[in-house]
């Protein structure tokens, strides 16, 4: 609240800052704009600037990192009755004393004697940290506010160079702005590298990615060490390439033919029609997909093969397909693959349809026919964009989540039939942090690792796909 | 004439085996094209398939049954004293007892199965009622309230008389006095305005999308506000004014990769970096925004560098030429002659955003919230993650309420897609 205020009476100061340097910018040129290097507006800009930002960006600061600060002095000196608690005891106690500073509920925790006294010293230094903070913030954003109006106020005259200073501002904003998606990719990595290692510290990599046992429940027991068994994540990665083996079997066919007959049989009509149809395919939140695999796919699957499973003859087979479950690989592949039909189309049309025209005519006037020119012209020559749109297909149905958290299994079994039960990379990351977290726990941590490589192996197959489509584009041009 | 004849039956077998090829040919060509045309089909069946089927289990969420009865405020079981704390179940099965002409037996199983058709909602109205004016104890007033969802669910088909009486969550007692109350004119059915006005419950026949609107739309406004001008302005630099060295170009691949980063790595990069690191309060608004907003910048980014190109260059050189300084000529004129096109990318990525899931659930938006967001900072959710999280309810009221909150969340993706497509074909230009 006292933030807002501040921010807005800052705003307020930098509009006063830009009349009075506006005013200063017309009064210098004396009634003729003419001699002034900028636009008045730019002079008052210049001074709205160097009074508003600085300070702004101080008061974000605080907003930002004040509670670490005060969290880092709150515990720099710990009193010998609390650090007789354990760890996390510990963390409880001084978030504790900063909710009870702060006026909120603390947690039930009951404190006596010297750990009570310890408490109400902690709660007077937060609440005196706090202050001194905030005043100190405050003080120190209304000096630098006064400073920026009073460095750039003097300089503006008819020969300062107002616009040029107001573009440097622009410029760095753009350039910070652009820097933003390098650092949001910077952001994945560190986190993810940091959480993991954390993780590899009490799991050795080797056996993470090698280990064929999954079960991250087991080492969640206290009174049970963590076994190195139970992190092995080979059975996820099996799992999930299960099933997108089985949605790009559906999605693969469909997409390339869809996107052939589109673009080289199909009336203009149809295209207008269809085009759009496969958009609101692809705009389907998969979210949607996921309650359609799980209520529709997956019981008419089940009933399916259960009926097959009663016509055969008695038999290990028949038993077998009488007893399959709601969450077989089969649904969640099928599903996956028609959420990725539209996806694979429209990157293979694109792909089609920058094959030069030329190279048809020519092989029209061999007396090619059009399948013909399709099967031996078109598609040898956009065969490299083709590979790079399953690609960025595989790497899609790699990342996905929300279909098979809801229609495939928690089981982490490895297995190569698609009427069994399969979990995935995606699906243990979602179980692993839902609910309640321990942020020490290897079973939390594990997640990290998994999403680590999880971004490896679809950073990767973006990279070459990229590659691919950036190499070969221009072929023909 | 015969001459002829013989002459022409003669290289009629040489070109034969070349006819048999021609044929071959051509049944490969109608082959070829016919499974274009089942690829086609199949998509369409499927999309078909997958509407049909949403809308099939959930059009039945928008009308509800509703049950008007006199009830009376018994003085005798209403204490004055703590409101709170009086059974109003127990007052509204009794005045539904009433209207059936059934007394309760000593063990209270008739009460109990009349409260299981009727909603709890009655219970809160009378509350409500008596807190405003406790004058009405002794008195009788109707109150009219929505049927317990299983009892809503016998009205709509969906629990049948044929089913065996185990196997169906009422028995055939239950049936006979909804069939009774329904003759009496006491059931209603109408239009469901209460799966718009509430918010999420565990009660199926009170659970609304209320709550899960509000939160999608302070989340999208969260992420408009970051991800549109930081990508717009993005992509102004990355176009007009980055000079091409390595530098812009490790920008440039790395924002066509983030755009095919799995859209849950988002959703760990949040939970570390704003809830663990930044303390920002899990499951807010304002931490979903911000994670879809770093989701949604690659494809801003992109739209809007396809936009700045589309300006034909003509347009810069006569403002330099007329003296405006770069950042004059892009900011007065090529961004406001992109800006239709800019405006389509960042509402298509804004409802792609809308209906993202995965990442949300990782940063805490699963819990239940009852009622509609406070603030930016409060609990949330939203309407992908409560689909996710009805779709996992066990009552099966709850999977047709997931159908119809999936239309809602459908409706509003077709609104913002018409939108940006209205927009293009409005304003766009051709050069």
């Amino acid at each position: 609240m006292l933030t807002w205020l501040s921010l807005l009476v800052l705003a307020l100061f930098s509009g006063a800052a830009f009349s009075a340097g506006r005013r200063r910018a017309v009064a210098a040129a004396g009634g003729r704009p003419r001699v002034l290097h900028s636009l008045p507006d730019y002079y008052g800009t210049y001074a709205a600037l160097w009074a508003g930002v600085p300070a702004a960006l101080l008061l974000l600061l605080g907003v930002m990192f004040g509670g670490r600060v005060e969290d880092a002095i709150l515990q720099s000196s710990r009193p010998a009755a609390v650090q007789a608690l354990e760890l996390d005891r510990q963390d409880v106690f001084y978030s504790d004393a900063r909710a009870i500073a702060a006026g909120k509920a603390p947690s039930e925790v009951t404190y006596e004697g010297e750990l009570k006294t310890a408490l109400d010293a902690k709660v007077a230094e937060a609440k005196r940290i706090e202050t001194i903070l905030k005043v100190g913030i405050l003080a120190a954003s209304a000096v630098l506010a006064l400073a920026g109006f009073l460095l750039a106020f003097p300089r503006i005259s008819t020969e300062f160079r107002a616009r040029n200073r107001v573009e440097g501002w622009i410029s760095v904003l753009l350039i910070g702005c652009s820097v933003a998606a390098v650092l949001t990719t910077l952001g994945i990595v560190l986190s993810l590298v940091w959480e993991s290692w954390r993780f590899f510290q009490s799991i050795n990599p080797i056996s993470f990615l090698f280990g064929t046992e999954w079960s991250p429940q087991i080492a969640m027991r206290a009174d049970q060490v963590a076994s190195s068994g139970a992190f092995g994540a080979v059975p996820l990665f099996a799992g999930t390439f299960l099933i997108m083996l089985i949605a790009m079997l559906v999605a693969a066919p469909v997409g390339l033919y869809s996107a052939i007959y589109l673009s080289e049989y199909a009336k203009p009509t149809v295209r207008g029609v269809v085009k759009p149809l496969l958009e609101i395919l692809a705009g389907v939140p998969t979210v949607v997909y996921g309650f359609f695999a799980a209520l529709t796919v997956g019981p008419l699957f089940r009933a399916g093969f259960n009926a097959i499973g009663a016509v055969l003859p008695p038999g290990p087979l028949a038993t077998y397909l009488m007893e399959v479950q709601n969450q077989m690989a089969l649904v969640a592949g099928v599903v996956m693959g028609i959420m990725l039909i539209p996806f694979v189309s429209s990157l293979s049309d694109d792909i089609i349809n920058a094959v030069p025209q030329s190279l048809r005519d020519g092989s029209y006037a061999m007396g090619a026919t059009k399948s013909e020119t399709v099967k031996k012209v078109v598609l040898p020559a956009a065969l490299p964009g083709i590979m790079a749109a399953m690609l960025l297909a595989v790497s899609r149905a790699v990342g996905e989540t929300m279909i098979v958290t809801m229609a495939a299994g928690l089981q982490a079994k490895l297995t190569a039939n698609p009427l069994d039960t399969v979990t995935t990379v995606t699906v243990q990351i979602v179980t692993l942090l839902t609910g309640d977290q321990e942020f020490d726990s290897p079973k939390t941590l594990s997640a990290f690792g998994l999403g680590l490589t999880l971004f490896v192996v679809t950073l990767c197959l973006n990279i070459v796909a990229l590659r691919i489509v950036q190499k070969y584009r221009e072929q023909y041009d | 004439m015969t001459d002829a004849t013989l002459g022409a039956a003669a290289p009629r077998s040489a070109f034969s085996a070349a006819d048999e090829r021609l044929k071959k040919r051509h049944r490969a060509e109608r082959l070829f094209k016919a499974q274009g045309m089942a690829a086609i089909i199949i998509a369409m069946v499927f999309l078909v398939v997958l509407v049909g089927r949403i809308v099939a289990q959930g059009y039945s969420t928008f009308e509800t049954h509703t049950l008007s009865v006199p009830v009376y405020l018994n003085p005798d079981r209403i204490d004055t004293s703590d409101l709170t704390g009086v059974n109003y179940d127990y007052i509204v099965a009794e005045a539904v007892m009433k209207k059936l002409g059934v007394q309760d037996d000593d063990l209270g199983t008739v009460s109990t199965k009349v409260q299981d058709l009727v909603s709890r909602d009655f219970g809160f109205q009378l509350l409500n009622k008596l807190k405003a004016d406790q004058k009405l104890i002794g008195q009788t007033i109707t109150v009219s309230g929505p049927l317990k969802a299983d009892a809503d669910l016998y009205f709509k088909g969906q629990i049948e008389r044929e089913t065996a009486e185990g196997d169906r969550k009422l028995d055939n007692q239950q049936l006979d006095w909804l069939d009774q109350l329904k003759k009496a004119g006491a059931i209603k059915s109408g239009f469901n305005f209460a799966f718009f006005t509430n918010s999420d419950s565990t009660e199926p026949e009170q659970a609304g999308v209320l709550g899960a609107v509000v939160g999608s739309a302070m989340m999208l406004i969260i992420t408009a506000l970051i991800a549109v001008p930081v990508g717009v302005m993005a992509a102004v630099y990355l176009e007009e004014f980055a000079p091409k060295n390595r530098w812009t170009d490790i920008i440039e691949v790395n924002i066509n990769n983030l755009a095919a980063v799995p859209s849950i790595v988002y959703g760990l990069l949040g939970l570390a970096l704003f809830i663990n690191w930044l303390n920002v309060p899990r499951s807010s608004p304002l931490v979903g925004g911000l994670v879809l907003a770093l989701m949604a910048l690659p494809t801003v980014i992109i739209a809007t560098r396809s936009a700045l190109k589309a300006v034909p260059p003509s347009i810069r050189e006569a403002a330099l030429g007329v003296g405006a300084s770069k950042t004059q000529t892009v900011f007065h004129h090529v961004l406001p002659l992109a800006m239709p096109g800019v405006m389509t990318g960042a509402i298509l990525s804004l409802a792609h955003a809308l209906g993202e899931t995965a990442p949300l659930l990782m940063i805490g938006m699963v819990s239940f919230v009852p009622g509609v967001p406070e603030g930016f900072t409060g609990a949330a959710t939203v309407l992908p993650v409560q689909v996710f999280i009805w779709e996992n309810a066990s009552e099966r009221a709850f999977h047709e309420r997931t159908a119809a909150a999936i239309i809602v969340l459908l409706v509003f993706m077709i609104v913002m897609n018409a939108a940006a497509v209205i927009m293009r074909r409005r304003f766009e230009r051709r050069w």
